[in-house]
């Protein structure tokens, strides 16, 4: 066991990895189960954050990601905007991130233009596009909205679109919702935005799961909601389904619990690399102190 | 003058906002230099854009190692640019018939969309992915019990992993309500919030203050570091 493990080469690790992410999602894409979740206190604040909101609240929805973490952060950004869609709120999308535009396309065909066709472009929902300048953007549209934003994503000039009518500034939305990559994401909303603005800007923020500690010193007053990576977004589907779901949802909405089956196979393989690799460092240990 | 301007700009940037911060009537003067700032970043693009192709053809041009991938960055870089400015194979916006540039760059079945959803999407998600191998790796690799400093991280990352699936639920879903504080589930959480936000909250305060120093330096001209050594 001791020779095997001591030269084991990396593919064979490699190949492990492979196999505990593809057989569990072979084997939830065949049966269609998955693994029961528990919301945890930070879920259920975001979730009780948007069931707050009165219909026709208007809400900002930042996408701050990109394709690389659309894997851990896509099935938040589905259930947020499946959310506020039932709660008949007016969302308002924006992005910090070049890509952020691509993002919010996807979430809106995924979940609009499917099961909310009803909703109105420019009422209900409108497209703000991406505006460089990370923090420094956020720093402006919390006291001047149109300064930056003069049109929405496809060249449509604001005073024209009915539902940005009464919005002048962040202040002016009931909450923002921001689905974070890193640079600039969650903290630069906290830092410039509710930090300042307190009584006015509410926040509540979903994660990668390396973002995830170092959000959590805001946590409650800055920012009184979040989910942590794909659990996070996992736990926020169980609560929205409860609600929403009906009988039989869609699988769409359920691709945050899907994806934790992999994750618990690729913890324990990690968990298990760690065990072997100490059990050879112990050996190795002993063998030089028995020489 | 070519140092000084650019550190007088800072200093005025920057007590201008300092100023903005503290005294409410001057609000006005925070957001004019905010964006400044943010006219700035957009020009940035096209200095990017520009340092991008200098270093790559350089590269290139000296035929250094690995200039092949310098030339297939260039290629990338332009055709993208091209399709994307150019909004080629984009139709008019219908409000706007006449305007063949007046369509969405992002329209369905354009070369640029196709770039981004069978280029662009794929290979960055690909190397995000990579991550979980060189994770495995690595776990085996490195991860040793050297001492108790190591045996605490590691007993903490057990715990995190765990208590991040359902496994940790199953593991001590036997214990009874009175020791529900032992659950690995809940275990994770008094981490994250109790030792993860005191150690976060200490070094976000000691960085703050850093920063504070450090740009107190900065705007008062006694760092002048940032300008480069001034022999280019």
């Amino acid at each position: 066991m001791y020779e095997l493990l001591k030269d084991l080469d990396k593919r064979w690790i490699f190949l492990l990895m492979f196999l505990s992410v593809t057989i569990p999602i072979y084997i939830i894409a065949k049966t269609g189960k998955s693994f029961p979740e528990v919301p945890t206190v930070l879920s259920e604040a975001v979730f009780q954050s948007i069931e707050n909101l009165n219909e026709g609240d208007p809400v900002l929805l930042s996408f701050d990601f990109d394709p690389a973490s659309e894997g851990e952060l896509g099935p938040m950004a589905t259930a947020f905007v499946r959310h506020c869609a039932e709660k008949k709120v007016k969302m308002y999308f924006m992005a910090l991130w070049p890509v952020g535009p691509q993002m919010i396309d996807d979430a809106i065909a995924r979940v609009i233009d499917t099961d909310f066709s009803h909703l109105v472009y420019g009422q209900d929902y409108v497209n703000l596009g991406f505006k460089p300048g990370n923090e420094g953007v956020i720093k402006v549209i919390v006291t001047d909205m149109r300064e930056l934003y003069t049109t929405d994503d496809i060249g449509t000039s604001i005073d024209e679109i009915p539902m940005m009518a009464h919005i002048d500034n962040v202040q002016d939305f009931d909450l923002v919702i921001n689905v974070s990559a890193g640079y600039a994401g969650t903290k630069e909303w906290v830092q410039y935005a509710s930090t300042p603005y307190p009584e006015k800007i509410k926040i509540v923020a979903g994660c990668t799961g390396v973002q995830a500690p170092l959000l959590y010193p805001y946590i409650p007053n800055q920012l009184p909601g979040l989910l942590g990576a794909i659990k996070g977004a996992a736990e926020y589907e169980k609560l929205v389904i409860d609600k929403y779901g009906g009988l039989n949802p869609d699988p769409k909405y359920l691709e945050a619990k899907r994806r934790m089956g992999p994750q618990l196979v690729a913890h324990l393989l990690i968990i298990i690399l760690i065990i072997l690799a100490n059990y050879i460092y112990f050996i190795e240990r002993r063998r030089e102190m028995s020489s | 003058m070519k140092r000084n301007v650019p550190l007088l700009i800072t200093a005025l940037g920057g007590f201008i906002l300092i100023i903005a911060y503290f005294i409410p009537a001057t609000q006005g003067w925070g957001e004019v230099a905010a964006i400044w700032f943010d006219i700035l970043a957009s020009i940035a693009f096209v200095l990017g854009g520009g340092n991008l192709l200098k270093i790559h053809l350089k590269k290139i041009s000296d035929k250094s190692v690995g200039w092949a991938y310098s030339a297939i960055t260039i290629a990338a870089f332009v055709i993208t640019l091209f399709v994307g400015l150019g909004k080629i194979g984009v139709n008019p916006n219908p409000q706007y018939p006449d305007f063949s540039l007046s369509g969405h760059y992002r329209e369905i079945g354009s070369p640029f969309w196709w770039l981004y959803e069978y280029a662009f999407k794929p290979l960055t998600a690909t190397m995000f992915a990579m991550l979980a191998f060189y994770i495995s790796s690595a776990a085996f690799r490195a991860f040793r019990a050297k001492n108790l400093e190591a045996i605490l991280l590691l007993g903490t990352a057990f715990i995190i992993l765990l208590g991040r699936t359902f496994a940790g639920v199953y593991l001590t879903s036997w214990l009874p309500d009175w020791m529900s504080g032992l659950k690995i589930e809940n275990l994770t959480i008094y981490i994250m919030s109790v030792f993860n936000t005191a150690g976060n909250r200490a070094i976000m305060i000691g960085i703050a203050l850093g920063i504070a120093s450090t740009s107190l330096k900065v705007l008062l001209g006694v760092d002048r570091s940032y300008l480069g050594s001034g022999e280019d």
